[in-house]
């Protein structure tokens, strides 16, 4: 099938590519791009492994099209942070044990990114509801939703 | 896990999407891609042609006009929930989409998709049958309306044909301060629902009911409206209904049965949900003084 150039913005940096019309944004991302930090676990909608930030929502990239990023703002873990300085967030994973394995961590932390820059000061039942659609199948969401309050306290101590 | 090759439109104006419906066989359109995507990714479905209707402006928004609240069919979840015209005046419908996925799903999903695909738990087809809303549909013929009523055909099935798109939904709003209730039973936060019940009320000075609407979702292939004990509800104190014979209605709905949930369960479900939503509304419901 014909290929369709798109022009997107990625993690900051003004990009350009060719996609197949079938090929989904998590696919163009790992695939394409080489960019696998952003899992894909059911690609389906369930689990929200492949979660990554699209025009400051956070959105499933196993059910976007890559041909559908044209003109948007594309946020992925890479652009959080990296090893040797982890973004406040990722710390906070860190310090709060919210990761095992690492398969859904991509996942909760763009959502929590996303979540926490619209609702800064969210109760526990709020984060617990706002990861409701990411599924972590071994840590299990205590260390996880402990981080997502450590953050949002932390940046109420600030103002 | 990847979708079979289809050729993608994407058209900016309504008369561009109207020509590409015509003009091509065995196409889909894509709206939020919350349902459809994992369709495509599954193979259950693989249409030759996707019609993305993303970049339509005219088909988005939230209007309030003489005639109604207007929503365009391509207006997402999220921002229905968050409108201020939604909350104040249909709060049934912001209550009720509160339940519908997580965040990341409202995001992308739209409440015309939800209105086309018509699963038998989306909760925004229930809460339009409970508004008697309007189906503003485009196709080749023009413009026309499809009442709620009419729009339900059955198991995922609406009254749209083959080249004609949905709009906007219209809804009339309750007076206000009338009372209204949600209920639903899902396995966790934000699945599709079991089975779910839904109540609108509006009162007079005295308290008594002068118009209801009752509503079961989950249960049926389609959202069910239990008319008779709507009826029965008027004139009845808001303090002081009898709310069994509700409870018993929505108890004898010819109930679904699947791998995990009985008929039998699933009927006495929706009599909970239906008490539940019933109460609510009471307690929603403002004394005019
Ligand atoms: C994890 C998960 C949880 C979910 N939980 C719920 C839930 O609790 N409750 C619920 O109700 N839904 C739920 N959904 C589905 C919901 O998110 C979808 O948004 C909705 O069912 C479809 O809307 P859409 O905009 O995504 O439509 P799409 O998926 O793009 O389209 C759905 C169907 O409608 C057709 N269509 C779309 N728009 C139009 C139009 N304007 N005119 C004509 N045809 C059109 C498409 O061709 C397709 O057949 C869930 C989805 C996921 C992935
Ligand atoms: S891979 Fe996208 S939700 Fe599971
Ligand atoms: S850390 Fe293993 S699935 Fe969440």
């Amino acid at each position: 099938m014909t290929e369709r150039s798109v022009s997107f913005t990625l993690n900051g940096e003004q990009r350009e590519a060719k996609v197949d019309p079938r090929t989904h944004l998590g696919d163009f991302l790992r695939h394409s791009l080489g960019l696998t930090g952003t899992h894909l676990g059911c690609e389906h909608g369930v689990c929200g492994a492949c979660t990554v930030i699209v025009d400051g929502a956070p959105v499933r990239s196993c059910l976007m099209l890559a041909v559908q990023i044209e003109g948007s703002v594309v946020e992925t873990v890479e652009g959080l942070g990296n090893p040797d300085s982890l973004s406040t967030l990722q710390q906070a994973f860190v310090t709060n044990h919210g990761l095992q394995c690492g398969f859904c961590t991509p996942g909760m932390l763009m959502t929590l990114e996303a979540y926490l820059r619209s609702t800064p000061m969210p109760t526990e039942r709020d984060v617990r509801i706002a990861i409701s659609g990411n599924i972590c199948r071994c840590t299990g969401y205590e260390g996880i939703v402990q981080a997502a309050l450590d953050v949002a306290a932390t940046r109420a101590d600030r103002t | 896990m990847k979708a079979s090759p289809f050729q993608y439109h994407r058209p900016q104006t309504r008369e561009e999407l109207g020509a590409l419906l015509t003009r091509l066989d065995n196409a889909k359109i894509l709206a939020g891609g919350q349902s459809l995507m994992p369709m495509m990714n599954l193979r259950v479905i693989a249409p030759d042609h996707l019609i993305d209707i993303n970049r339509i402006p005219e088909l988005a928004g939230i209007r309030e006009t003489a005639a109604g609240i207007e929503i365009g069919a391509m207006t997402r979840q999220t921002d229905v929930l968050s409108s201020e015209t939604v909350r104040s005046r249909l709060p049934l419908l912001a209550r009720a989409l509160e339940h519908v996925g997580h965040i990341q799903t409202r995001a992308r999903g739209t409440i015309g998709g939800s209105c086309c695909h018509l699963d038998p738990s989306a909760e925004q087809p229930a809460v339009s049958a409970a508004f008697d809303a309007e189906f503003i549909v485009s196709g080749p013929n023009g413009r026309h309306v499809i009442p709620a009523s009419a729009w339900f055909e059955g198991l995922l099935q609406s009254a749209l044909g083959e080249q004609e798109y949905l709009e906007a939904l219209r809804f009339k709003p309750w007076a206000n301060g009338h009372g209204y209730g949600f209920a639903e039973y899902a396995r966790r936060h934000g699945d599709f629902a079991v089975a779910g019940g839904i109540a609108l009320l509006e009162g007079d000075r005295d308290g008594r009911i002068t118009r209801a609407a009752l509503l079961s979702f989950g249960v049926e292939s389609s959202p069910r409206r239990l008319t008779e004990a709507e009826g029965a509800l008027l004139g009845q104190h808001v303090d002081n209904l009898d709310i069994e014979p509700v409870i018993e209605a929505a108890r004898s709905l010819e109930a679904m049965e699947d791998a995990h949930v009985t008929a039998g369960y699933r009927r006495h479900l929706a009599g909970v949900l239906i008490g539940r939503a019933l109460k609510e509304a009471c307690a929603t419901l403002e004394r005019q003084s």
